[in-house]
């Protein structure tokens, strides 16, 4: 390695740390004014890279095409912020944090649709940047100017924050609503308009990177979710809220990724590491760095505990299930037992999916609903259960044994990532779960020697017993019905109400002597190893996965099942299963644009029926039973 | 006497720059009631936050029966048999009165993390008979959400309880109740210490309160102890009277 290949990856890092920096920046400065995390912020970005790719195409590949496209791309995308502020957002600024950031999700699914219908599936090649398509020379070596110029805009953007929020009577009511809520009202600020200019700053600087990244990269679908990964990793270590954080973080990531690529593939003890893959690993261990030592992020506030918690729906009474529930299920099961001797085949199939699923979402909302952690990225456990088992099974294991290793890998992942996400709450934890599940996706993605890389797995079918369909699906009714009653169980233990108890108050529990981070930490690791579960359930009932097992679209599904369920109904995670699966399978066979329905979904369930299918189904049966 | 049961010396804390609680020293025995008042801000809750462990003091120490505990976690000075109540009442939302108090009382018995039982069966005969002591028996099946705010202060004596305490912290516990409610609290309070020789040390912003059932007061202003003493050398102190009766007595 010479010290100018050194050079040219430093520089490259801090070209790629200044896009993270625009998007991330828009990113803290709209959580810090509204409170809410936007999910949608990388589609934002994406649609700058869109528009960018428009102007070029219309107006040419000149100046006037390109830099007019950079600054309409600016201008289109923070006008769209500031629709979709004012349509959505503004609804929902009380609503618990995770409803809030599945309405954003639900964006993304509707930008993501609008995107394929306007500009079609391909990659879309974008220009050199005008003026700036050649190289220098520097330290003997041959560096694309444009580089340069995209080092220069993160601290430039950086100091034009700075200005603004110091300078200008704009930047004092940005601060005065970040630092104190209570001050925007006192100081006669007109709270609405604010938030919606703060959110088109916010998506203007999301659709300037988006479009500055054109020349790097071609503007494609999966640009929105491959940035907010990033972009929740660098708000997380430089602390919600904070711009400079996010600067010195983006940096710190960016410098810390292009030492990954010098340092290139090392021999290391008869193993060969390739650094060069590892850039996302890298990001998660300086994460966790950062966060083990500084629990809210380089320059974040620790968040004041509040005496009780804030959700309304967490404040509801929530009764055991008494025996008619039991009754219920019993019958249920029953039914379903007999579902084999109908004969349709595809029907078998969608029950085997509802009732893998059912595990996967019951596992979430024992989570999320009975311990008020909301995790983004569950996906990570139903993958690392579906891998564990597919490679046990890969390297010989007998289907017993694969399946065993599912909720085994799926709890090892548990206990280390719950360790770092039981240190957070609220955001904090839901960004940092969906960063975790990122990088278990990566490591999928890229091992190709190992987890067969994009391909995945093939040729996982159960043991001769099992094949025939019919004998699955008996067997996962089994075994899903059982581990649907132990969730449900669980919920009524000790450890179940002392969970709910650190959700209710962690105040409170503390001072009763309970571990409310011990008890968490278990949470996540029962809730891992159920998901797990579900992985193999479901890696043996395909025959095949792939990284798309653990992608975050597959953590959103269980976060739609569980809200569409309910919260904290018993029967939410088999409602929502069903629901869900009916519904996506309807969908996807009526329209290409599934995905936007499924968010248009999202966003009705969040503002119409806050608590589920299950939520409303319990409402009535205590108004019949009164 | 012997050492007394919680002693607090040199205590200090700062929020950037400003010391909410500055070189407080005070102590208080088994079984005695202490009040802890002054205005609005003066450091009470901040005290408490530091003698339960919520805040790590910057300087100073806390001991609880011959134990350092200063910078101790909440839960473990918890299990050393320190009880409290907060100035906003911190109960579990979601469950009801009762289901309250079993869980103070599982997580007293270190079973908080068991899973081979139902929470809602658990040691309900004890927790009723807490329910009782503090008079909210007939609320037991009701969700703590929707307590009047003087109940919610009431169910967390209860938790406080649970714990069998050697040492009360009450912040505000009877805020939110009617004059005649609040007298009937704080005497039981009262009782409960002299019963079982559990130490109080309480803030209150009602004055016949204070004066009606501590054994001393302990004044504090702008994170300094200003005076000390038994009640009704308090009540004529010039400096109290200045700072904090003014208003009152005049
Ligand atoms: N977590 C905190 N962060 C910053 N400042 C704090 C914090 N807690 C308390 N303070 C400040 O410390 C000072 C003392 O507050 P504290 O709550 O202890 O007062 P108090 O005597 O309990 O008042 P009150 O009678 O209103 O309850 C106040 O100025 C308060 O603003
Ligand atoms: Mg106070």
């Amino acid at each position: 390695m010479t010290l100018a290949s050194l050079l040219a990856q430093l520089l490259n890092g801090l070209a790629g740390a200044s896009s993270l920096f625009l998007v991330a920046a828009g990113l803290t400065l709209i959580f810090g004014v509204s409170r809410v995390v936007n999910f949608a912020h990388g589609s934002l970005y994406m649609l700058g890279a869109y528009v960018a790719w428009t102007s070029v195409a219309w107006f040419g590949r000149g100046p006037v095409g390109f830099w007019g496209g950079v600054l309409l791309a600016t201008l289109v995308v923070a006008a769209i912020g500031a629709l979709v502020e004012s349509l959505l957002l503004r609804r929902i600024y009380a609503a618990p944090e995770l409803l809030q950031l599945a309405a954003t999700f639900g964006v993304v699914l509707i930008v993501r649709d609008l995107t394929l219908a306007t500009w079609g599936a391909e990659d879309l090649l974008g220009p050199r940047a005008a003026g700036f398509a050649g190289v220098v020379d520097l330290f003997g070596r041959a560096t694309p100017t444009y580089e340069l110029l995209l080092i220069v805009v993160g601290p430039l953007v950086l100091a034009g924050l700075w200005w603004l929020l110091v300078r200008t009577r704009f930047g004092v009511q940005i601060r005065a609503a970040t630092e104190n809520r209570a001050l925007v009202g006192a100081l006669g600020i007109n709270e609405a308009r604010l938030f919606t200019q703060v959110f088109a700053l916010g998506a203007g600087l999301a659709g300037l990177a988006g479009a500055l990244q054109l020349p790097r990269e071609p503007a494609n679908l999966g640009m929105d979710l491959a940035i907010i990964a990033e972009a929740f990793v660098v708000t997380v270590v430089g602390g919600l809220g904070s711009i400079t954080g996010a600067f010195l973080a983006a940096l710190l990531i960016g410098l810390v990724k292009a030492l990954c690529v010098v340092v290139g593939t090392v021999e290391f003890g008869g193993f060969a590491i390739a650094f060069p893959k590892l850039t996302l690993v890298a990001e998660f261990v300086v994460m966790a760095i950062v966060l083990a030592v500084r629990p809210y992020g380089l320059l974040g506030q620790p968040a004041v505990i509040p005496a009780t918690t804030p959700v309304a729906e967490f404040r509801a009474l929530i009764r055991p299930p008494g025996r008619r529930s039991l009754a219920a299920a019993l019958a249920l099961a029953a039914v379903a037992a007999l579902l084999p001797f109908t004969g349709d085949e595809y029907r078998l199939i969608l029950a085997t999916d509802i009732l893998v699923l059912a595990v996967f979402a019951a596992s979430l909302q024992f989570l999320m609903g009975g311990g008020g952690m909301a995790s983004f990225g569950h996906a990570a456990y139903f993958g690392l259960g579906a891998y564990g088992a597919a490679l046990a099974f890969k390297h010989g294991a007998p289907m017993a044994f694969a399946l065993a290793a599912a909720p085994a890998a799926a709890l090892v992942g548990a206990v280390i990532f719950g360790w770092f996400c039981v240190r957070l709450s609220g955001v904090y934890l839901a960004m940092l779960t969906l960063a975790f599940a990122q990088i278990v996706w990566s490591i999928a993605f890229q091992w190709d020697a190992v987890t067969g890389g994009s391909n995945g797995l093939v040729g996982i079918w159960p043991a001769p017993l099992l094949a025939d369909k019919r004998d699955y699906f008996w067997f996962v009714l089994t075994l899903a019905g059982a581990a649907l009653a132990a969730i449900a169980w669980l919920a009524q233990t000790p450890l179940g109400y002392a969970l709910r108890g650190s959700r209710d108050s962690a105040l409170r529990a503390e001072a009763l002597g309970i571990d409310v981070r011990r008890t968490q930490w278990m949470a996540f690791a029962i809730a891992g190893t159920f998901a797990g579960l579900a992985g193999g359930l479901h890696v043996f009932s395909k025959g095949s996965l792939s990284p798309e097992t653990l992608a975050i679209p597959r953590s959103v599904d269980a976060l739609v099942m569980v809200l569409l369920g309910g919260l904290n109904a018993i029967a939410g995670p088999l409602l929502g299963a069903a629901a869900f699966t009916l519904l996506q399978d309807g969908l996807a066979r009526a329209t290409d644009y599934w995905r936007a329905v499924l968010g248009a979904a999202i966003l009705l369930i969040v503002l119409l029926a806050p608590m589920g299918i299950g939520g409303a189904l319990q409402r009535l049966f205590a108004r019949g039973a009164r | 006497m012997t050492e007394p049961l919680l002693a607090v010396t040199g205590l200090r804390k700062a929020f950037g720059g400003v010391a909410a609680v500055d070189d407080v020293s005070f102590s208080v025995a088994a079984g005695e009631i202490v009040a802890l008042i002054g205005p609005n801000g003066a450091g009470k809750s901040t005290c408490f936050n530091l003698i339960n462990g919520q805040l790590a003091p910057d300087a100073g120490s806390v001991r609880l029966g011959g134990t350092a505990i200063g910078g101790a976690a909440p839960r473990a000075i918890a299990r050393l048999g320190v009880g409290r109540t907060f100035q906003v009442a911190a109960t579990f939302a979601s469950m009801t009165v009762r289901e309250n108090v079993q869980l103070a009382l599982l997580a007293h018995a270190g079973a908080q993390h068991q899973i081979g039982r139902r929470a809602t069966t658990a040691l309900a005969a004890e927790a009723d008979a807490l329910l009782e002591q503090v008079r909210m028996a007939r609320f037991a099946d009701q969700g703590c959400a929707t307590l009047a705010y003087g109940d919610a202060k009431r169910v967390e004596l209860a938790l406080a309880l649970a714990n069998a305490p050697r040492l009360l912290l009450m912040d505000e516990p009877t805020a939110g109740m009617s004059p005649n409610s609040r007298n009937r609290m704080m005497q039981l309070a009262a009782d409960l210490a002299r019963q079982t020789r559990v130490a109080v040390l309480f803030t209150e912003h009602d004055m016949d309160v204070v004066f009606g059932h501590a054994d001393r007061v302990i004044v504090l202003d702008r994170g300094r102890i200003i005076a000390e003493g038994p009640p009704a050398a308090i009540r004529n102190e010039p400096r109290v009277r200045a700072v904090y009766l003014g208003d009152d007595e005049a």
